[in-house]
């Protein structure tokens, strides 16, 4: 479904990921890895098309196409779904008339009839319960003075009401209490099929005990250093990162 | 000085003028030519270079006069869905023939009226636009709200203007409500010409006590126009005014409102939305004089300016040493969507009470590029994530409209100007 070949991006002239390979296929869930900084946000952007990096080498497939020829909002209606580490508030644009845009904007590029403010509703008042949303929380301004857990629920809200192919969720449970934690993965867990894929970015391997990945890669000075299952999740939470910033560091020294 | 600025053209401009208000006409002049049409030097008009304009499109100063409007004309442009009453005036002649008779109000050209206290409120020394209206405006119109009267629908006020390249066109409206009374004026123009020509209009609001009067103005040009247009109000006790400006084309345009708090108790709100584009220029400068103790100001002014636009924002607050306790807020936030438009923002607070509560703030800032980001990350188009983003920023003021028909008349142009409609 994925298919990232040798990824350079850069920013302001830095590069940040360097030389990236995934392969990512249907049905599948990957979890990301990494210390700070190692620019695992970074990938996420650069898959869901943010302008300001800049991609200096390498390919980008999905469902065939190449992603990294596609606009941003293109890249979303393929079914390319990012949940923000940091879910922007934006004041004066209402929750509701926001998705309906974006819902209808989607339907159209694919070729089906917008949603009435009936069916809008219908299948808003379906995926509220998914995540069990506050509808409160949906007549006000998107994301505007919203707790960060609310806003990450919000995401995964959106994201259910957009049913992507390709989901990357960005460090979602951070912020998350316990119960906020299971009714989240509880949503995506649910959303998953045989059809679509999962990228989850974490620190946490609490999160991988609620959405059990297929594989875990450790991203480390913008390359992928080590691939495993979800076994590597917990070697890591015991022993750190350390270990593997050795075994980088000093083969880059030899 | 020009060619244009001499000393005969308040002769020339007085052409239509009729009879009456001869003293107030006079007055109007002493004042107009002890202060002359602003130069480059003058501070209030130091951003808008309204003489150089008038004297580029204009070579021959001379009145417009009235004209013939159709009952269709009016038609057109009532917008849909309005329910309230029409005054219509061709280039400041009242039409009765086409208005409505709004029950418990009293409506009647000024020549009718000839006692009226006109430069009462706005006084012509303050402002050379303002004396030369005083001097040789046409028509004009008297409108009467009595004591206690409850005028539930808006007024509106159509202005239709069709002139000649050169040719002035000087309204002049005087509104008075008794204690009590509470209207809504809707302040619509329509230009049957695209000439270049200058409209300076004078409105005067005599508010009572325990007052509410709401005035909304539609500034939707000709490209070429060139307008001024005073307005100011007296706010007595108990009394509150709000205002909506709205300025969506022109060539330039100079908005002077004046707000005179002169009682307790009183609340003077000043709303504003300019969207700017082309080479459109438009200056609010607005004034709130508050003279006296418990009384509170309100302003928000927001502009949206692409292309090589220019918007001016002056704001002036003065508090006087016995307006203790006075509430004034004052904000201004732009968004430039080019790198030739310009805004020029100045708020000016002069405070000589010490126990007040003041504050104000301006921003001019690009459109959020993180918020951008995220709605074409949910599958919306760019420019239609733009126009959202815009559209948000812009309906605060919108929000201020009470009149349903008319907000979403706005509405729908600002929408559509912004490319948001969904
Ligand atoms: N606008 C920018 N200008 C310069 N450097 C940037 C910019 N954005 C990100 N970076 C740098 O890129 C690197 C990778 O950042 P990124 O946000 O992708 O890391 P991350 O792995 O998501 O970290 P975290 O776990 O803290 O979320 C960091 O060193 C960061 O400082
Ligand atoms: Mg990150």
């Amino acid at each position: 479904m994925l298919s990232i070949k040798n990824l350079h991006a850069s920013i302001e002239g830095t590069p940040i990921l360097r030389g990236i390979n995934l392969e990512i296929n249907a049905g599948e869930v990957h979890a990301i890895m990494g210390p700070n900084g190692s620019g695992k946000s970074t990938l996420a952007s650069v898959l869901a098309g943010r302008e300001e990096y800049e991609v200096t080498d390498g390919e980008v497939t999905f469902k065939g196409k190449d992603l990294l020829d596609l606009s941003p909002e293109d890249r979303a209606r393929e079914g390319v779904f990012l949940a923000f580490q940091y879910p922007v508030e934006i004041p004066g644009v209402s929750s509701t008339n926001f998705l309906r845009t974006a819902v209808n904007q989607v339907r159209e590029y694919r070729g089906e009839d917008p949603l009435d403010a009936v069916k809008f509703l219908t299948l808003m008042k379906e995926k509220m319960k998914l995540v069990e949303m506050d509808q409160k929380l949906l007549s006000r301004a998107l994301n505007e003075g919203f707790s960060g857990g609310e806003k990450k629920r919000n995401e995964i809200f959106q994201m259910a009401m957009l049913a992507p192919t390709l989901s990357i969720l960005d460090e979602t449970d951070s912020g998350l209490d316990i119960d906020a934690l299971r009714i989240v993965s509880n949503g995506v867990n649910q959303l998953k099929s045989k059809d679509n894929a999962t990228i989850v970015v974490t620190h946490y391997q609490r999160l991988l005990d609620y959405i059990i990945p297929d594989f875990v890669h450790v991203l480390y000075k913008g390359q992928i250093v080590k691939s495993g299952t979800k076994e590597l999740a917990l070697e890591l939470e015991e022993k750190g990162y350390d270990w593997i910033k050795d075994e980088v560091d000093s083969k880059a020294t030899v | 000085m020009s060619t244009l600025i001499k000393q005969d053209i308040l002769v020339e401009l007085s052409a239509n003028a009729g009879t009456g208000f001869e003293q107030v006409r006079e007055a109007g002049k002493t004042a107009f030519q002890a202060q002359g049409f602003p130069t480059n030097k003058s501070e209030e008009y130091k951003f808008t270079a309204i003489t150089k304009k008038i004297e580029q499109n204009i070579q021959n100063l001379a009145p417009a006069g009235a004209f013939d409007v159709t009952a269709e004309q009016v038609k057109a442009n009532v917008f849909e869905g309005y329910a309230g009453d029409v005054l219509v005036f061709a280039n400041g002649h009242f039409l009765p023939s086409l208005s409505s008779t709004i029950e418990g109000v009293e409506v009647a050209a000024l020549s009718d009226k000839a006692d009226t206290a006109l430069g009462s409120i706005a006084k012509p020394e303050k402002d050379p636009f303002c004396a030369l209206n005083q001097s040789s405006f046409e028509g004009g119109i008297f409108i009467s709200v009595p004591k206690k009267a409850q005028v539930q629908k808006p007024i509106l006020l159509l202005n239709f203007f069709k002139a000649d390249t050169g040719q002035v066109i000087q309204p002049r409206v005087w509104i008075e409500a008794g204690d009590f009374a509470e209207v809504t004026f809707i302040n619509h123009s329509v230009n049957l010409s695209d000439a270049s020509y200058f409209v300076n209009k004078v409105v005067e609001v005599k508010g009572g006590v325990n007052t509410q009067i709401r005035y909304y103005k539609l500034q939707n040009d000709g490209k070429n126009a060139i307008e001024v247009s005073n307005l100011e109000t007296d706010i007595l006790k108990d009394g509150r005014f709000s205002s909506v400006t709205i300025s969506l084309s022109g060539e330039m345009v100079r908005n002077n409102l004046s707000l005179n708090i002169l009682g307790s108790n009183s609340e003077g709100n000043m709303y504003g939305l300019y969207l700017l584009n082309g080479k459109t220029h438009v200056d609010n400068h607005t004034n709130v004089d508050h003279t006296v103790a418990h009384a509170e100001s309100n302003e928000l002014y927001k502009g949206i300016l692409a292309d090589s636009s220019r918007g001016v924002f002056n704001g002036k607050i003065f508090v006087r040493q016995d307006a203790q306790k006075t509430n004034a807020f004052q904000q201004n936030n732009n968004i430039l969507l080019s790198e030739d438009a310009v805004v020029n923002t100045k708020p000016q607070l002069e405070i000589w009470a010490d126990d007040v509560k003041c504050s104000h703030g301006c921003t001019t800032g690009q459109l959020d590029e993180e918020a951008l980001f995220y709605l074409q990350a949910r599958g919306i188009a760019k420019d239609q994530a733009k126009g959202l983003l815009l559209y948000a920023f812009a309906g605060e003021v919108l929000d201020h409209i009470t009149d349903e028909s008319f907000r979403e008349y706005c509405t729908e142009l600002v929408q559509t100007r912004l490319g948001s409609k969904f």
